[in-house]
């Protein structure tokens, strides 16, 4: 069970997904699962085996399975759509956009492997544009867990907690659990993980595990480090960002596109209500090729390391 | 099933057909020969086929009705109208601003519309959600989609027709409304040089292929309809498509089988001019 993961431990979000599915199932009868043939990758297999009768295989076809999702919404079954963050965003997007975002449903659209850590398949299978494509979308909630702790809670949330339509981002390879099962887990709240002075780390995702590490060699070598994760994307929790921001130095740290996802929005709140000097760790706006994690974060800049080194530029003591 | 007052079918499409082009008319643009090819379908569903109640349109009992062909809205709001479900007068705001009535269906906002659509092909896919909702809680309505045949096109038309079949949905009737025209079209791609006509070929061959129980007809013809539709009800074990044969612009003559009527302004003369035909 992810329930009381142990911090330390090391865990897929897609395994947390799964078994979240199956305790949710159990809990409430109007969860279903729809499935573009990735189920067992995207490990809504657990649902598939607990509650046959709710889980419906869609083939590889994600338009159609968008739209049968809207369909069964309207009868006020919540429908989990299932899929890699790469098809959940791009193949099927004019169909979340016209009959699941536009009329409001409460749907879940889960993009499994998100992110450029997807096992080595490569820039097709990478989703990188996800958190700009869907916060672009009126009514949708966009949510990013960091740990399996998260995942399970947002599973739970965007099933019980939103009446409309969401899109929750998730990964393939395992991730260090970050948080006990007791904290709190609220949609559209940021978690400050640690409060400091001189720079503000603004993180989501799995890219907070990084930032965490980043932070600590921050504050090693004396730097005071505000830290805030934001699980939820959008809505985004102004205040909190805009609490960071009177570090005077932001660093928004995301495995996403730095256009349109986190850095952008954070950018969008900022320019704004309180202009700050940014630098914003992501994908560069560049398509990647298929390699291992550790080489892929190391080549587009997302390790710890580079997390730190964009707050010392940022702070002049590069 | 109560046996259906033809005469009184008759004057309900004609009605609807008049409240299509004055309201087209009067909004000063839309589409009018998709609308008028889907009026005699419509009539049929919603005063002889669907079990509805347009005292409470969100009766989860309902049967559902998804226009896919979403553009031909003006059609949809008119028979919703002639049913009941908001004053005919309504019809006047069409495409206004603060209007129920939107350029394309809008569940949020028009009573008596099932699902959003516009963006085509889109249709078919929540009507099997709906199919497979009523299956999963044990209950009887029914749900029925009508597509145009220039959305067949799209892919998800095919993928929701395959996943449909698997599922055995014999819950769900689709209708395509075969007018054979589009906005465009393709040039010389039918008999007639310049016919323009939908070159997707043997419809009925292919939803067969693809598991569906297949009927044609001809759209016009309310008994044929009204069997086709009896058909569909009566097949077991999988989905059911009724091909209808229709004519775009049907029941105004310089409309008809014109694909440059298929969206454009009505003068103040040929307002008058339909009217006058759609009369008798």
């Amino acid at each position: 069970m992810t329930a009381g993961a142990e911090a330390g431990s090391e865990i897929p979000l897609r395994v947390a997904f799964g078994e979240a599915l199956v305790e949710l199932g159990a809990l409430n009868d109007r969860v279903v699962v729809l499935d573009g043939d990735l189920g067992n990758s995207t490990r809504v297999d657990m649902f598939a085996d607990a509650f046959p009768d709710r889980f419906f295989q869609m083939g590889i076809a994600e338009q159609n399975m968008a739209g049968v999702a809207a369909g069964l919404a309207t009868t006020g079954l919540v429908p989990f759509v299932t899929t890699f963050a790469a098809f959940a965003t791009n193949r099927d997007l004019d169909q979340v956009r016209m009959t699941i975002g536009q009329t409001k449903l409460h749907a879940v659209v889960v993009g499994g492997y998100s992110g450029i850590q997807i096992g080595r398949a490569g820039k097709t299978h990478q989703a990188i544009e996800d958190l700009a494509v869907f916060r672009a979308m009126p009514n949708m909630t966009v949510l990013a867990p960091a740990d399996a702790t998260e995942t399970r809670k947002a599973t739970f949330a965007a099933a019980q907690d939103v009446a409309g339509p969401v899109y929750m981002r998730l990964t393939r390879d395992a991730s260090p659990v970050l948080f006990g099962d007791h904290g709190e887990f609220h949609v559209g709240r940021g978690v400050v993980m640690r409060r400091g002075s001189d720079v503000a780390l603004i993180s989501t995702g799995v890219q907070t595990t990084r930032t965490v590490r980043a932070a600590d060699l921050l504050e090693a070598e004396g730097v005071s480090v505000h830290h805030l994760h934001l699980h939820t994307v959008k809505p985004l929790d102004e205040a909190a960002v805009i609490e960071a921001a009177a570090t005077g130095a932001v660093v928004t740290c995301e495995d996403h596109s730095i256009i349109g996802g986190l850095g952008g929005a954070v950018a969008e709140v900022l320019s704004e209500r309180c202009p700050t000097l940014m630098r914003r760790i992501g994908v560069r706006d560049v398509n990647i090729e298929s390699a291992p994690n550790e080489a892929l974060l190391e080549q587009h800049g997302l390790t710890p390391r580079h997390i730190l080194a964009a707050a010392k530029e940022i702070l002049g003591t590069w | 099933m109560a046996s259906p007052d033809f005469e009184h079918l008759r004057r309900v499409a004609t009605a609807v057909r008049r409240s299509v082009i004055s309201a087209i008319h009067h909004a000063g643009a839309g589409h009018v020969g998709g609308p008028l090819s889907a009026t005699d379908l419509l009539t049929v569903l919603y005063f002889h086929e669907l079990r509805i109640d347009p005292a409470d349109p969100s009766w989860s009992d309902r049967d559902r009705f998804i226009f896919s062909k979403g553009h031909s809205s003006i059609a949809l709001y008119a028979t919703l109208a002639e049913r009941g479900y908001f004053p005919t007068d309504e019809l006047l705001t069409f495409d206004q601003s603060g209007s129920r009535l939107q350029g394309h269906p809008d569940m949020l906002v028009t009573p008596g519309v099932d699902m959003s659509t516009g963006s085509l092909g889109q249709g078919l896919s929540p009507g099997l959600g709906m199919a497979l909702a009523a299956r999963l809680a044990g209950k009887d309505y029914r749900t029925y989609v009508m597509i145009g045949d220039g959305e067949a096109q799209e892919g998800q038309i095919w993928e929701a027709s395959m996943v449909a079949a698997r599922y055995g949905l014999d819950n769900l009737c689709a209708i395509v409304d075969w007018n054979g025209l589009q906005q465009y079209g393709w040039a010389e791609s039918g008999e007639q040089p310049e016919d323009r006509m939908n070159p997707l070929v043997d419809p009925a061959g292919k939803w067969r292929a693809f598991g569906w129980h297949v009927v044609e007809l001809d759209g016009h013809d309310l008994p044929a309809i009204v069997a086709a539709l009896d058909e569909a009800r009566s097949t077991t074990g999988r989905p059911t498509m009724l091909i209808a044969h229709t004519v775009k612009g049907k029941g105004v003559s310089f409309m008809e089988g014109d694909y440059l009527w298929h969206a454009k302004p009505i003068t103040d003369e040929e307002c008058e001019l339909a009217l006058a035909e759609l009369a008798s």
